[in-house]
């Protein structure tokens, strides 16, 4: 019987990533009903930060110091060690996050092991036929349970699917040598310069709250009172393609068909129509409130509470009973 | 300047048709295709580039079933070269992995100093193709790239990837595989001379034994994933309207709030 792996996504600070806190709760669970080891692989420069945080979630850490990891892109140093661990211990799964690290992990580690991808898990269970996997597809209009053929393989993981609960015990964190490669290492690619953009937030994929703007909100300057309503609620900002395309709010706020599909607790939609490609990214979210002028927008199809009526007029109402909730 | 763009034809994501068939595989003669929405980001980007430098030529490559030429004419109406067309009957059903040996066993066919791919399509959302075709080749991978900036005297290029805080400004030797964003920029319409040039433009057909496959080792016959069952999600609750003053308005929406526990 294979073990359990969480490849530990790095974050921001050179701890633990959120998602992978997120994943390394689901992937203990996992453990604790199949009756399977669970470890969590952390690849980095340093890895002592993210085991540590990692430690807090799973009984056993592997950490693997790679200085390539320091200046170069993760994915494609962390995707030859994770694949030649996984051909060494056979693993029945690799679970990781399904952000833009964890995809590129995914891919190459697939690509260099011949293990299958079942992608954006909503859910994760088993059969006696191995992991069987929960996505919402179609943008969100149908749910399917994939499994493997091989009764193995690598799993991506929505972020938002449930909540990091730290383990009763902390686990251990166990050093890692690498393992001698059998395919040649991939070529790394270097990062010349990491910048942080003013305006950039929290990843809008990690969002408990998001109140997102559309053509309704009008210009840049329209956003405040969307951004003021994100603050209110302690939420991300996040937007139509329209509102993207005009300029207003940048890309990495794009929510919808050729952005980012996100599931958080509250949606605030301002000014938005609900066309269906922003609804494929945000229809699955737990519940959808929306604020529109247009009391025939699709959104009034798919929206738990919809308000007709201006969204800077209705805004700055909420936002004042915001505020005195709040005091 | 000679760059891939890897196309895929997708069910149309606004139809809203898109299903599974009998199968449980994806049924793609439900809804008309389209070109990925990622797939042209990046088409518009190796355009542009080829434009500025003055030269190049752009191949479209793509995987597809039988009626894939319609839309790769599309693809081609808007100022690729040419294209190559893999298909194969075994592959309807192939997995991620297997569209990753068989593009990246196309690909050892071309030659080419960029191979552009859109970040993922709208029909898998997977994400996980590219990076695994670039490491087959052996080749950089830069991906999430709202910016690509070739040096061809140098024989680098510079790709700003998107980050959580902002970008990563990337750098690599040629050859490499870039994955992009509609970052990237809008693309362009195809013109009427565009669409009248793409009817004479070559599309080459390939099929898996072309490729040097012997059929059994990939494909739809050996998959490495299955889906087991699929239902509709649960039905949202009718939606409740609000009409009045817009401190009618804030107050329902503060009251909701509190009865779902969200504040």
């Amino acid at each position: 019987m294979g073990a359990l792996w969480l490849i530990a996504e790095p974050g921001p600070d050179g701890g633990l990533a959120r998602i992978s806190a997120e994943a390394a709760t689901l992937v203990r669970g996992l453990g604790d009903r199949t009756g399977r080891d669970v470890v969590g692989v952390v690849v980095a420069a340093d890895p002592a930060p993210a085991a540590a945080d990692l430690a807090a979630y799973l009984p056993v850490i592997w950490t693997i110091a790679d200085p390539a990891a320091a200046e170069h892109a993760w994915s494609a140093v962390a995707a030859g060690h994770i694949a030649s661990l996984a051909s060494a211990d056979a693993p029945d799964a690799i679970l990781v996050g399904a952000g833009a690290d964890g995809r590129d992990l995914a891919g190459a580690v697939s690509a260099l092991t011949g293990l299958g991808v079942l992608v954006n898990a909503t859910a994760v269970d088993w059969t006696e036929a191995g992991p069987s996997v929960e996505m919402s597809v179609f943008g969100g209009r149908l749910v399917t349970t994939s499994g493997f053929t091989g009764g193995r393989g690598i799993i991506t993981v929505r972020p938002n699917i449930t909540t990091a609960v730290p383990a009763e015990a902390p686990g251990r964190v166990e050093p890692r040598d690498v393992p001698a490669t059998a395919t040649a290492p991939l070529p790394a690619v270097r990062v010349v310069e990491r910048i942080s953009e003013a305006g950039a937030q929290a990843p809008i994929e990690e969002a408990r709250i998001i109140v997102a703007g559309g053509r309704g909100v009008g210009s840049s300057d329209g956003f405040g009172i969307v951004e003021q309503l994100a603050d209110a609620l302690g939420g991300a900002v996040g937007a139509t393609r329209a509102a993207v395309d005009s300029g207003w709010i940048p890309y990495s706020q794009q929510i919808g068909q050729t952005g980012k599909i996100v599931k958080p607790e509250l949606y605030l939609a301002l000014g938005i129509s609900g066309a269906i490609q922003h609804k494929v990214g945000m229809r699955t979210s737990g519940a959808i409130v929306a604020v529109n002028r247009d009391a025939d927008a699709p959104i009034a199809e798919f929206a738990d509470l919809f308000v007709v009526g201006d969204l800077f007029e209705v805004g700055t109402a909420l936002l004042e009973r915001l505020r005195a909730r709040s005091g | 300047m000679r760059i891939v763009v890897l196309v895929k034809p997708v069910p149309d994501p606004a139809s809203a048709g898109e299903r599974l068939g009998p199968d449980d595989r994806l049924d793609r003669a439900a809804v008309p295709a389209v070109v990925n929405g990622n797939d042209e980001y990046v088409l518009e980007a190796a355009l542009k580039l080829v434009e500025a430098a003055g030269e190049g030529e752009i191949t479209l490559l793509s995987m597809a079933p039988t009626n894939a030429p319609e839309t790769l004419r599309k693809a081609l109406a808007m100022g690729a070269t040419r294209g190559v067309h893999v298909t194969d009957p075994a592959l309807a059903g192939s997995c991620t992995v297997s569209t990753t040996q068989v593009v990246a066993a196309a690909l050892r066919e071309l030659e080419f100093d960029m191979v552009f791919a859109g970040i993922d399509s709208s029909d898998g959302v997977g994400g996980v193709v590219p990076a695994g075709v670039a490491a087959l080749l052996g080749l950089p991978y830069l991906s999430y790239a709202a910016r690509i900036e070739p040096d061809m005297a140098n024989r680098s290029v510079r790709v700003r990837r998107i980050s959580a805080t902002g970008y990563d400004l990337l750098e690599a030797s040629l050859p490499v595989v870039i994955g992009g964003t509609q970052a990237l920029g809008e693309p362009r319409y195809p013109s009427l001379k565009g669409i009248m040039a793409a009817r004479n433009k070559e599309i080459v057909t390939r099929s898996l034994t072309d490729l040097g496959f012997d059929g059994a080792t990939v494909g739809g016959a050996v998959a490495t994933t299955a889906v087991l069952d699929s239902r509709m999600p649960p039905a949202r609750a009718a939606t409740e309207i609000i009409r009045g003053t817009p401190d009618d308005g804030a107050v329902r929406i503060v009251d909701f709030l509190v009865e779902r526990r969200i504040i």
